[in-house]
């Protein structure tokens, strides 16, 4: 038995990204020389619409690139095969741009790590940043998001899940622990 | 039980007699070594009662590697290997290192193989110095010695002219010319029968027809010299048609064909998955060529059945498959295969099947040999013939453990061999 | 998947996963920085029993572009000669850790028969006149790009079939993706049991075999066919079957030209039509290395591959 607690509706997800895309203008003063990438796959949509908003905000829409960081985990020997998609980096849209990365739940901070690695790979950025739509703590890595959603405080053994529109069907975001409770 | 001695007395046996056309529930006695007629109730008994007894099995074909590449197999081994096998006379090819083209080495063959006193060994004599195609060997001096027969194989006679003269010597000698059927340019570089498989596998073929075209060949030089002449191994169905075509003509012409080819098809290739155990010459053949075979034993066109017994080294037979060498270790399971294939399908009478490894190969070499009768050599096989039993290489008295078998479940199986009286074979175990 | 062996025995699907990941690596050879941390830590050696630079080197690159360590052994001379059989020389190198072997054999079934030996990966980089499934693998990625799809599409493949590799990949690969395969080539070079095969036609008619075609692979011509005596001169095999730019006019107005190389300009094919814009043979190397990339990353990369 599973039970589910709604962290973010529809609406709360939309003010959560408009709210981002504030930040995200405030903090670098415009959007010159600005990237947003997007870690797929959900990290993807949610890119594009900050973007989006910022373009409502400042009337210019940043370049949106896509990173697929599966050849960059360090995990993969645990995992079984997965395909990795196509990324999309322009070199001349990293060097010396602030990079802005996007994805949906900040956990252990291994995926950004690779991220990190993988945008180095395509050029020198002047500063890397981060937005996540759900921070849920347990760190293993000295990071940390620039731009937050929402802080959700957790136990390792729940599960936090984002659904979006463009993938999903529908815009949710809530936390899943099993029936038992939380095991150790 | 004591396994000693030359004076038996064998009760309930269904002896199974070519040599004689009998097929009968008898009792058997042997005294000093030859078959009598008298009832002794003083020898020693064996109670063969459910078993088969044939009188002398022969296998007509078989690499016994010795002298030169003993590595591959020896007279001891060979010997082992044939008495396991329940056979109690093997011609042995004359493919060693130095080739048998002399008549001492066909002298030394002969002693050795009484020395060891397993089986008895008919040597072959080579067509041609070094089985080189390209002088004649000294036939009539090797016949002398006691040649059997003449034969490269391993490599056919491919020179007409030299056929024409080895040809022209059988018929004044009365030895069969036992010739590897191969035309050497169609077969070149070929380790597998070409069709389907080989194309998939992207092997080399070797086509039927580099078998066939020298089986017509050899036929129209028997019509020309009036020889003798013994087609080894025959696989393909343009052979068939010339050894039906040469007999219709009343030439001298027999032929043989191996267990592999009756068994297996060019499918064991492919399941065996580039594996070399499957490398044989002639190849396995597609299963309507094999079923073409089949049928030719059964109808008479084919009068012997002989093993190619071809044992090689593990580590050749591990090589890649264009590289490995040709052969099959087969002497071990040529009773259980063509027992499995001819009585199994219940294509033969067991008197039919075994005229084929007894009677025949006699009268295809001019030897003679009176069966069950007073006075002839008590040379016998009891055979189990429900034995069901998995092909085990690993358990064979060859040093070759090369076959496509392995695994493969047959039905009957020799459990004593009598050779001259004595036991050299009970329950699966070589006595010597 | 443990080993990449053949295209013969892989499902459609299978090669569609395969060539999906090759699509969506590709990018990597356009990088400033060609060092993914991949298969860090990771060691591959390149085996092979036969000379071929391109090939080799297509290999090598993939697998240094995901950092892996390569050694190229070329077991021609010294151990072989010394008695080491090629099982012994595998294995020496399994003991010394090494994660996959790329391996490429004149004799056919040599890496079938490595893969049943040692449980690390095997690559088949051509054996024999077998397979050699990631030219396979490329020849339909280049395809794809080229025509969007493989399914429908009508694919010729000029030259001596029977001895090609490249050919029986292919023909797997274009059979399982919904192609219709045209096999053209001398008399003296054609497997007749491929007559069989299901959406295959075979013909010795240059001109009727290209009608309607998508796309035409031209085979290599080894020299050797002349001397072997399998045709009578590379002048009339290239009357007769060379691809020129007459002859392309009896394909689609679309159709493209691929080669899987060194290409003998003027026997099998012109140079005109080589360098021309209906030529793809220069994205076919380059998805040669995009297709190995995944094939070591599909093979390498994950937890036990069953």
């Amino acid at each position: 038995m599973k039970n589910q607690a709604l962290l973010l509706d529809a609406d709360a997800i939309r003010r959560a990204l408009m709210r981002i895309a504030h930040e995200i203008v405030e903090r670098n003063h415009g959007v010159a020389n600005m990237t947003l990438v997007g870690i797929r796959r959900r990290g993807v949509p949610l890119a594009h619409r900050i973007a989006a908003n910022i373009g409502t905000i400042e009337g210019e829409v940043p370049p949106v690139g896509v990173l697929d960081i599966g050849l960059y985990r360090d995990d993969w020997e645990q995992r079984p095969f997965s395909n990795v998609d196509a990324t999309s980096l322009a070199p001349n849209r990293i060097n010396g741009q602030v990079v802005v990365l996007v994805d949906d739940v900040l956990f252990t901070g291994r995926t950004i790590r690779a991220a990190m690695d993988a945008v180095s790979d395509f050029g020198r950025p002047k500063a890397i940043q981060l937005a996540v739509l759900i921070d849920r703590g347990h760190r293993e890595l000295p990071i940390r998001a620039d731009y937050v959603g929402k802080n959700v405080p957790t136990a390792r053994a729940e599960r936090v899940y984002v659904k979006v529109q463009e993938v999903d069907g529908m815009d949710q975001a809530y936390l899943e622990r099993d029936g038992k409770g939380e095991d150790a | 039980m004591s396994n000693t001695g030359t004076s038996w007395r064998i009760q309930g046996a269904r002896v199974i007699d070519p040599f004689r056309g009998i097929d009968a529930v008898l009792d058997v006695t042997v005294r000093d070594g030859v078959f009598v007629e008298d009832h002794d109730p003083s020898l020693p008994v064996v109670d063969a009662k459910g078993l088969w007894l044939v009188p002398r099995l022969t296998d007509m074909h078989v690499h016994f590697r010795d002298p030169g590449l003993e590595y591959k197999e020896d007279l001891a081994s060979g010997s082992r290997a044939a008495a396991a096998g329940g056979f109690t006379v093997v011609c042995t090819m004359p493919n060693t290192k130095p080739v048998v083209d002399i008549p001492s080495l066909v002298e030394w063959q002969k002693e050795r193989a009484e020395t060891l006193g397993l089986v008895r060994i008919w040597p072959i004599g080579a067509v041609t110095k070094g089985e080189e195609g390209k002088e004649l060997a000294e036939m009539y001096q090797m016949a002398q010695a006691g040649a059997i027969g003449f034969s490269d194989d391993g490599h056919p006679v491919a020179d007409s002219r030299i056929m024409r003269a080895a040809l022209s010597y059988s018929a004044t000698l009365n030895r069969p010319i036992i010739q590897h059927s191969e035309d050497p340019d169609l077969f070149a570089g070929g380790s597998m029968h070409e069709g389907a498989i080989s194309q998939q596998l992207g092997l080399g073929g070797i086509p039927a027809e580099a078998e066939s075209i020298m089986v017509w060949r050899d036929v129209e030089l028997v019509q020309l010299t009036r020889g003798i002449l013994h087609v080894a191994h025959v696989s393909a169905p343009g052979s068939l048609e010339a050894v039906r075509y040469a007999k219709n003509k009343g030439l001298a012409v027999t032929a043989e064909a191996a267990p592999h080819h009756l068994f297996l098809s060019d499918d064991a290739v492919r399941e065996w998955q580039y594996s070399a155990v499957t490398k044989v010459n002639p190849p396995l053949r597609p299963a309507a060529m094999q079923e073409a075979l089949i049928q030719a034993v059964t109808s008479g066109l084919i009068d012997v059945l002989a093993s190619d017994h071809a044992p090689h080294h593990a580590d050749e037979k591990a090589e890649p498959y264009d590289k490995a060498p040709f052969g099959i270790s087969g002497l071990e399971t040529f009773l259980g295969t063509v027992m499995t294939v001819f009585l199994g399908r219940g294509l033969l009478s067991p008197l039919d099947l075994f005229a084929k490894l007894t009677a025949m190969p006699h009268q295809v070499l001019r030897q003679s040999y009176a069966g069950i009768s007073p006075g002839a050599a008590a040379d016998l096989t009891l055979i189990d013939p429900g034995a069901v039993w998995t092909v085990d290489p690993a358990a064979f008295y060859s040093k070759g453990h090369n076959t496509p078998l392995a695994g493969a479940t047959l039905t009957g199986r020799a459990v004593a061999t009598m050779v001259g009286g004595r036991w050299t074979m009970r329950e699966q175990e070589v006595l010597g | 998947m443990k080993d990449l062996l053949t295209l013969e025995h892989l499902s459609a699907q299978d090669i569609e996963e395969l060539l999906d990941l090759s699509e969506n690596l590709g990018e990597i050879v356009d990088r400033p920085i060609k060092k993914l941390p991949t298969l860090r830590g990771k060691a591959v050696v390149n085996l092979f029993f036969e000379p071929s630079t391109r090939t080799r080197n297509s290999f090598e690159l993939a697998a240094k572009y995901l950092s892996a360590d390569v050694i190229n052994v070329q077991p021609s001379g010294s151990s072989v000669e010394k008695g080491e059989t090629l099982w012994d020389t595998a294995d020496n190198l399994v003991q010394m850790g090494i994660d996959a072997a790329i391996i490429r054999h004149k004799v056919s079934g040599v890496p079938q028969q490595l893969a049943q030996m040692v449980s690390i990966p095997i690559i088949n980089a051509g054996d024999g006149m077998h397979e050699h499934p990631t030219q396979g693998l490329l020849d339909m990625l280049t395809l794809r790009q080229a025509k969007g799809r493989i399914d429908g599409l009508r694919v010729a493949i000029v030259g001596d079939i029977l001895h090609s590799r490249v050919a029986r990949s292919d023909i797997w690969a274009l059979r399982a993706l919904g192609a219709d395969v045209v096999l053209i080539g001398p008399p003296s070079l054609m497997p007749d049991s491929f007559r069989q095969l299901s959406h295959v036609t075979v013909t010795t008619d240059l001109k009727e075999g290209l009608q309607g075609v998508d796309a035409i692979q031209v085979l290599r011509l080894q020299k050797e066919r002349q001397t072997g005596g399998d045709i009578p001169s590379l002048w009339e095999y290239r009357a007769r079957w060379g691809v020129t730019a007459h002859s392309l006019q009896w394909a689609k107005p679309d159709a493209i030209i691929m080669h899987p190389g060194p290409q003998n300009r003027g026997v099998e094919i012109d140079s005109d039509i080589l360098d021309s814009s209906r030529s793809w043979v220069g994205r076919q190397v380059r998805n040669g290395l995009a297709v190995r990339m995944a094939v070591l990353f599909r093979l390498l990369g994950g937890a036990h591959n069953e």
